[in-house]
């Protein structure tokens, strides 16, 4: 019975209307006006997201939201890519799935980012849930093409198969012969991580020739270029395309063929893979290119030229990555074609060198600041960089909400006029005022975190090497940056003071990674003691940070928000900060 | 905490001393007798290590870290982990670049995988941040001596020993690392010049030296039909 109030309805039709709220923040809001929709809310929410899967327990999830179809899960902390975190960390996906297994039966959907997915767990999924659609595993490691083995011969009802970025091992290709006959729901494959040499294309292509519905296909190095032509025959609807090794002796009857097969795609608007590529091949794309809205040549060690001549047969591209090889000229030369661009990575092709093998600078970047106005999300590795060209770009492109800028020696200062480059950051912030994530370089001092302090108030995301003079860089962030979520720092001298003065403001994150700065383990300690709704988790593989001097710095740091105290399954080289001294050695022995 | 394992982590040529490599390259010797092999010990020594770093990190405490003003330039632009911030299979795809021209220029990472017999989780190294298999020993041995210095458990890992069983399998037997080579062969790590070594090397395994005796013969056959 409900309570008489104006305006109460009946809780079927409180449901419905929720149905049309998607996002989690929208959701969240909804469960909040009062305790009947809090409790409406929660059995008819469908997607949960888990921003850190050490935040809470899969059984209060679970507890929470009953009825939910689709989770993402991520694990580890994003300087993990780099190799920051050691291996074995932590950001095991297996004890949610076995939570989930006995309580979901109806679950469809698991994505999970920079986890840790072994074939048990795999094997587990395919086994729990019968109606299972979609597997998303994104820099994830740990498993192999048993466990996938285990997916496809089980998930009748599979779609998604996306194994972006994944590190798995590759035992071969008859993982893909488990697909039954009878099965034809696949919409979408990503193997491009996989590699083994031992392909059974003949699986490959009957997989595709059945499957009507697939859309997109991402196949990875191990499939030849003469391979390409049957497989796009199969799926002529394929929206999404990912070559394998796009490199053969030159034949006229395989040019024809390949030119033939992408000539019959008519919706094809993603090409990516292009490993080992021979330039004289390219042309047979063409007659894609000028629907293709995203394009991904990271890989593809084309000259300059070769990369002008393709970009300018793509004028309605929205998304670019691309190797710096492409160089200032070809830079200028897309500014001026694709007008419609959005997004634009530059990866560099000789990270280690010391001296630039192309000539790729700042100039490139206020090229396409200055002709694309659509711009709103960058990833450029470079050389050198000046304050001018930063405010430049920052006063042509007050749109970004992506600024990620690596200069790849650190340190280094403004090439003109060899100061930091406080002020070019600092223009920045102060003009894109709708900037979500940062990722800073060069020669920079505290003023570049008093900018970013005072004028990044959207800013939820910012990373920081090199960088800083000392405790008060760090507390501008912290005190200055209303929407921070995510704040991850290496080789800076910000120590302990910022840190304590601050501590309220971490439980507003999800999370804080700092590794080579200058925070004592004493502060840690501290920290821990003060902050009960944190995991302040030392990482240290010198040893356990009490057989050191507690003014001694941590090597890293990574705190985070949590609902669940410390962890169970940490390896021997982290140490979670408690509250009770006692209780630290407890929970390092509990035995599971 | 004390540590109680009197055991080492080094990793000696074969014919026993240290191992520094290029210049008595064992391949030039021919056959090597089967004790050779076998004299690859694989200690762990986690109590010095320790001690070692306490001396260190003593000198370094009252010091200031990295500040602005002394930027600290990174010792070889190889040797900085995560940077420049690439990704792992990005940086080993521009290093194993497979053209004619490419293969001339020196590739800067080769990353593998190391296990460890009994340890419940893989660890990754980077060999070309070492430069010989005494350094690669002493990474090693940092690495895995965290795996014997404390007893510990969790979720899935259930079947790791406990403390006493450990200690008496260390001390009844050494671990000996091995590694696959480019031809799919475990072999004993050791047996070829370093740098040969790195190029050829695909992933690693420290394991029992009970079971590594097996893996002598064969070794014996390669270099056998190498020499």
């Amino acid at each position: 019975m409900h309570k008489k109030m104006a305006f109460s309805f009946p809780d079927e039709v409180l449901e419905h209307v929720f149905s049309f709220i998607q996002s989690d923040k929208d959701r969240n809001s909804v469960s909040m006006v009062c305790k009947s929709w809090y409790e409406i809310e929660r059995y008819c929410r469908r997607k949960v997201f888990v921003g850190n899967c050490y935040a809470v327990s899969p059984r209060m999830v679970i507890r929470r939201f009953p009825e939910f179809r689709s989770i993402e899960l991520k694990g580890k902390p994003h300087f993990a890519d780099f190799n920051l975190v050691p291996d074995g960390w932590g950001g095991y996906v297996f004890p949610w799935i076995a939570e989930m297994a006995g309580a979901l039966p109806w679950l469809e959907e698991i994505k999970l980012k920079r986890m840790v997915v072994t074939d048990e767990s795999l094997e587990l999924i395919a086994k729990s849930f019968k109606n299972f659609k979609v597997l998303v595993l994104s820099s994830c490691e740990g498993f192999s093409t048993d466990g996938l083995a285990a997916i496809a011969a089980t998930c009748k009802n599979l779609k998604e198969l996306d194994l972006r970025d994944c590190e798995g091992d590759d035992l071969g290709w008859h993982w893909l012969s488990y697909f039954p006959d009878t099965y034809t729901s696949l919409v979408s494959l990503n193997i491009s991580c996989l590699g083994s040499d031992e392909v059974s294309f003949s699986a490959l292509e009957r997989l595709v020739g059945r499957c009507t519905n697939l859309r997109t296909l991402r196949l990875n190095r191990a499939v030849p270029l003469d391979k390409i032509a049957n497989i796009l025959r199969h799926a002529p609807q394929l929206v999404e395309f990912g070559t394998g090794s796009y490199t053969a002796d030159l034949r006229p009857d395989i040019y024809s063929d390949l030119a033939g097969a992408f000539s019959s795609c008519k919706e094809l608007k993603s090409l990516s893979g292009f490993w080992d590529v021979v330039p004289a091949y390219l042309p047979a794309i063409y007659p894609v290119c000028s629907k293709l809205t995203s394009l991904n040549l990271s890989y593809a060690t084309l000259q300059s030229s070769d990369l002008i001549k393709l970009v300018s047969h793509c004028p309605n591209l929205q998304r670019l990555l691309v190797l710096d090889y492409i160089e200032d000229s070809g830079l200028e030369a897309l500014a001026s074609i694709c007008n419609d661009l959005q997004e634009l990575r530059v990866f560099p092709s000789d990270p280690f060198g010391v001296e630039p093998n192309v000539s790729l600078t700042e100039q490139g970047l206020v090229a396409v600041s200055s002709g694309c106005p659509k711009l709103q999300s960058v990833l450029y590795f470079c050389r050198q960089m000046s304050n001018e060209a930063l405010v430049t770009i920052a006063k042509n492109r007050p749109n970004f909400t992506r600024f990620r800028l690596c200069i790849i020696e650190p340190t280094t200062a403004d090439y003109l006029t060899l100061e930091p480059l406080d002020v070019g950051f600092g223009a920045i912030v102060q003009y894109c005022k709708d900037l979500q994530r940062l990722s800073l370089s060069g020669l920079l001092t505290d003023r570049v975190f008093e900018y970013i302090g005072t004028y990044a108030k959207k800013l939820e995301m910012l990373s920081i090497a090199f960088a800083g003079d000392g405790d008060l860089g760090l507390h501008h962030v912290l005190s200055g940056c209303e929407s921070l979520r995510k704040l991850e720092i290496r080789d800076c001298p910000f120590g302990d003071k910022a840190l304590l003065a601050n501590a309220e403001k971490l439980e507003t994150m999800r999370s804080l990674w700092m590794s080579s700065c200058a925070v004592s383990f004493g502060a840690c300690k501290l920290l821990g003691q003060k902050m009960p709704r944190l995991n302040v988790e030392v990482i240290d593989e010198r040893g356990p940070p009490d057989s050191r001097p507690e003014s001694c710095p941590v090597d890293k740091l990574y705190i985070y928000r949590t609902l669940v105290g410390p962890r169970f399954d940490m390896p021997p080289f982290v140490w979670t900060m408690e509250d009770d001294p006692s209780l630290q050695q407890l929970s390092r022995a509990n035995l599971m | 905490m004390a540590n109680m394992l009197g055991t080492e982590l080094c990793l000696g040529l074969p014919g026993g001393g240290g191992g520094n490599e290029v210049d008595s390259s064992p391949r030039t010797t021919g056959k090597r007798g089967f004790s050779d092999t076998v004299d690859l010990k694989l200690n762990l020594r986690a109590k010095e290590t320790d001690m070692d770093l306490n001396k260190n990190l003593d000198n370094g405490s009252e010091e200031k870290p990295v500040s602005a003003k002394d930027p600290a330039k990174p010792p070889a632009k190889a040797q900085m982990v995560g940077w420049p911030p690439v990704r792992s299979y990005r940086k080993n795809f521009m290093a194993n670049k497979s053209t004619g021209e490419e293969s001339e220029k020196a590739s800067s990472v080769a990353f593998v995988k190391v296990s460890m017999d009994g340890a419940p989780y893989l660890r990754k190294v980077d060999l070309k941040m070492y430069k010989s298999y005494q350094e690669l020993s002493d990474a090693l041995a940092k690495m895995f001596s965290s795996f014997t210095m404390s007893n510990y458990g969790s979720q899935g890992m259930i079947d790791f020993m406990n403390e006493s069983k450990l200690m008496d399998l260390l001390n009844s037997s050494d671990y000996v690392p091995s590694y696959e080579d480019k031809d799919g062969d475990w072999m004993l790590v050791g047996d070829v010049p370093w740098q040969m070594f790195v190029d050829s090397c695909k992933r690693l395994r420290i394991m029992k030296g009970l079971e590594a005796i097996g893996l002598a013969p064969r070794a014996m056959e390669k270099c056998k039909s190498r020499a």
